[in-house]
């Protein structure tokens, strides 16, 4: 490998957006949760509700914090690395980043406050209120950066120009531009990602409290409504993946074919559920169904797929790299249904519960890191097959680096990066546990605990 | 007006916000470590427990609306800016995750750490948006193709050096007079102590800075002179067409900032908490604005050529993204205003804990 800006600058990317996007998806998935527990409480006014909601906010705090230092990163690092990028297409994706900051930053940020120190301070209307609008404000987040990368996946609704020397991108209709082909399917598939994510959560940290015996009622209670949520994401997600795939073959042809590692253009082209592409012999091994694909694009088996031969090799993805993550994402997906489904018919027999079940609950525990794996497979599915293109079909990611930065300097930021994050991940971890095995019943952070001198505590505070 | 205009006002709004309210935040972290005592420390923590991360909200729009707006100016300064920027970013990371952190756990040698990741990450972060500030000012080696064509050592030049401790003290001040708002009792006399010593810092500061400005970079002050000081290269229209009106405001906001400074004593003694923050705001503000003046209609200088200077027309997106999102900006700003009262509404008042706080 070539250790020059680009590959370093991809790495860095690709790690840093990594790592933020653990955080994001919890968020959105905890914020619809909290809604529904808090409204719960409102409705049935039963402590047990208060319990619920109160708990799963304090693991949303220890998350929503961490997903937002690391996405500062973010917002700036199309300026540091990608700076021949960000001036090609500045007049198009700086918009929905600065329509994220104006309409869903502000709003997230502003209602997190009464969220998270609320309890007490304002009407438990006004305090569900906050929470709705901080789901909301996640999800509107959610919205305009898919839309940004919806833009550069299909884009639309542009010239290219040359102003004062440099080559970019500039908007003829911005709606055009924020729905553009792919946007609102993305962004459906983003979201209820990110449902079944948080979801998964709470259903790990419910079957521990539930294996262990420990907080049952509240355990059950969490458990039962959270995998209502998980099995309604799970099922909804193919519907929405195979109107995506639609989009995808139409707009970004080389990318479905990577996909599926269909080399050559073919009618009753099959659809692999699992196998094994060689680049250098242009065959893919594996099972598959015959015509299925054909008949998923179409809804005809005969229907023709193009398959790679029609592209110039410099503009294939990684075949067999984004074949693998794409298919582990789409099978990990297909697991999700079945759980569920299987747990929901379980829990509509009251036998979920029940001992002879415990098994599956003990495999809740660590089930939560398959959803945080498919997103990330999901993503990496998304870019990796568009590359060659930083916007595809306009600018190659190679064309988009800094032009003023050089490895040495990306290198030193790339492992401060490494180094810092791999703190923070297992500070994050540490935190939770510590939340987690505290429970719902330890509402107090212990003021003070830890500072037993009378002369530390200089208790000269006094409460009104 | 044009919209190149609306927005050169709009991204100085959202700065001018940033300073203000996430100043006092990196205040009461450059502070932090002066007071003892884990009671005290979460006091001074939860002041800002509830707002920090709605006050950075105003640093990340402004990076957006940079981007969506200049472009040009975003892609240069941030490449140009490569290391500092980077050190910046995971300054921030600490003072966020610090503040979340800290009080999880109960023992002193957890609690220490992330009070220092709290106040090393505000201090790192306030001494870099100023070098950030001064070298704005000393301008950039950019080049005819718009690219930074200097070293990580270019921009550590002895001005920028001076801008970054000036910004040390500017929020180092405010994040006390913020602190003598929610304090009571013996903290709070500690904290008026503070600003004592620290009010006099910042004004020696406030007078050298101010006087290398006008010694290393007399053209700042172009745009005050009322067409008598004359830029090298050529004027620009806008700035010829306007000259009085530019130069009107500008001294306005110079009399502004004056006054704000010398009216923080003065409520100080006479116990107006309030004024004094908003006299602290003021000149947070005014000090913002006077950069802004000093350098329009230009975002960055070069300091190779004032032909590869990036102003508001060479570094902007096209006409119609800026009206479209001027107008999009319209719609969501009262939200952002009504949003920012409500929070500050609600906690209003002395800090107290109880058991949702940090």
């Amino acid at each position: 490998m070539n250790w020059d800006v680009e590959t370093l600058s991809r790495i860095q990317f690709a790690f840093t957006i990594m790592f933020h996007y653990i955080f994001p998806p919890f968020s959105i998935g905890l914020g619809l949760l909290l809604v529904i527990y808090e409204s719960l409480f409102l409705i049935t006014k039963k402590k047990i509700y208060e319990k619920i909601t109160r708990f799963w906010i304090k693991i949303f705090a220890a998350n929503f914090s961490v997903g937002v230092a690391s996405g500062i990163v973010m917002e700036f690092e199309f300026g540091t690395n990608w700076s021949t990028y960000a001036r090609f297409v500045g007049d198009i994706f700086g918009s929905p980043l600065a329509a994220e900051g104006i309409f869903a930053f502000f709003l997230e940020s502003g209602f997190l406050a009464i969220l998270l120190f609320g309890w007490h301070r304002v009407k438990p209307g006004m305090h569900l209120f906050a929470t709705i609008m901080v789901a909301a404000g996640s999800i509107l987040s959610g919205f305009w950066i898919v839309v940004a990368n919806s833009w550069q996946q299909t884009p639309v609704a542009y010239d290219i120009v040359v102003d004062y020397g440099i080559r970019r991108a500039v908007i003829t209709d911005f709606w055009a531009m924020v729905f553009n082909p792919s946007a609102m399917v993305r962004f459906t598939h983003v979201i209820i990602g990110a449902w079944i994510q948080g979801a998964f959560l709470v259903m790990s940290v419910s079957a521990y409290y539930l294996v262990k015996k420990i907080n049952v009622e509240f355990a059950q209670k969490s458990f039962a409504i959270a995998l209502g949520v998980a099995a309604v994401s799970s099922l909804a997600q193919p519907f929405i993946g195979h109107e995506h795939a639609k989009i995808v073959s139409e707009w970004q042809p080389a990318k479905l074919a990577a996909f599926e590692g269909l080399y050559e253009t073919q009618t009753k082209a099959p659809l692999y559920l699992f196998g094994w592409t060689d680049p250098d012999t242009r065959e893919t091994s594996g099972v598959a169904i015959p015509g299925m694909l054909s008949f998923l694009v179409h809804g005809d088996f005969d229907g023709e797929v193009k398959g790679l031969e029609e592209f110039p090799e410099e503009d294939w993805p990684a075949v067999n790299g984004v074949f693998q993550s794409y298919h582990l994402m789409v099978a990990l997906g297909m697991l999700f249904i079945g759980v569920t489904l299987l747990s929901l018919f379980l829990l509509w027999r009251k036998q979920l519960f029940t001992p002879k079940w415990s098994w599956l609950m003990k495999l809740y525990i660590p089930a939560v890191a398959l959803p945080v794996l498919a997103n990330q497979l999901g993503w990496v599915s998304a870019e990796r097959g568009r590359q060659p293109w930083i916007v595809q079909g306009l600018l190659r990611t190679s064309e988009g680096i800094s032009k003023s930065i050089s490895a040495p300097e990306v290198m030193i930021s790339l492992v401060l990066f490494v180094l810092v994050y791999i703190l923070l991940f297992f500070v994050w971890l540490y935190v939770l546990d510590r939340e987690i095995k505290h429970g719902p019943e330890h509402l107090s952070t212990g003021v003070e605990a830890g500072y037993h001198k009378k002369s530390e505590r200089m208790d000269v505070i006094k409460p009104h | 007006m044009d919209f190149n205009v609306v927005w050169y006002i709009l991204v100085g709004v959202l700065l001018v916000g940033y300073a203000i309210l996430d100043g006092f935040d990196l205040g009461v972290g450059i502070l932090h470590l002066r007071s003892k005592g884990d009671h005290d420390r979460r006091i001074l923590m939860n002041a800002i427990g509830p707002v920090w991360d709605g006050n950075e909200v105003w640093l990340i729009t402004a990076g957006g609306a940079l981007f969506a707006a200049f472009p040009n100016v975003y892609a240069t300064a941030f490449s140009g800016f490569y290391l500092p920027f980077m050190v910046l970013l995971i300054a921030l990371i600490f003072r966020a995750v610090s503040i979340e952190f800290r009080s999880k756990e109960p023992g002193k040698r957890w609690r220490s750490f992330w009070d220092g990741g709290f106040s090393i990450g505000s201090i790192v972060a306030a001494f870099l948006f100023g070098v950030a500030i001064g070298n704005i000012v000393m301008g950039f080696p950019i080049g005819e193709d718009m690219e930074y064509q200097g070293t990580f050592f270019d921009l550590l030049n002895p001005y920028s050096i001076a801008s970054g401790f000036f910004a040390l003290s500017m929020f180092a001040l405010h994040g006390g007079i913020y602190l003598n708002m929610k304090t009571e009792g013996e903290l709070q006399k500690q904290v008026q102590g503070w600003i004592k010593l620290n009010y006099w810092i910042f004004v020696i500061f406030f007078v050298i800075f101010s006087g290398m400005t006008l010694y290393l970079k007399p053209e700042m002050i172009a745009n005050f002179s009322f067409g008598k000081i004359d830029l090298p290269g050529n004027k620009h229209e806008l700035v010829e067409n306007h000259e009085t009106m530019i130069s009107v405001f500008a001294w306005t906001v110079v009399v502004l900032n004056i006054l704000a400074i010398a009216n923080i004593p003065r409520m100080l003694s006479k116990g107006r908490e309030g004024w004094a923050f908003i006299s602290s705001a003021s000149m947070i503000g005014a000090v913002v604005m006077l950069f802004a003046l000093g350098i329009f209609p230009n975002l960055m200088v070069s300091n190779l050529d004032p032909k590869f200077n990036l102003d508001i027309y060479n570094g902007a997106s096209s006409a119609y993204t800026l009206k479209t999102m001027a107008i999009l900006a319209s719609f969501g700003l009262p939200f952002v205003v009504s949003y920012t009262t409500i929070i500050y509404w609600t906690y209003r008042g002395k800090v107290k804990l109880d058991d949702s706080s940090y």
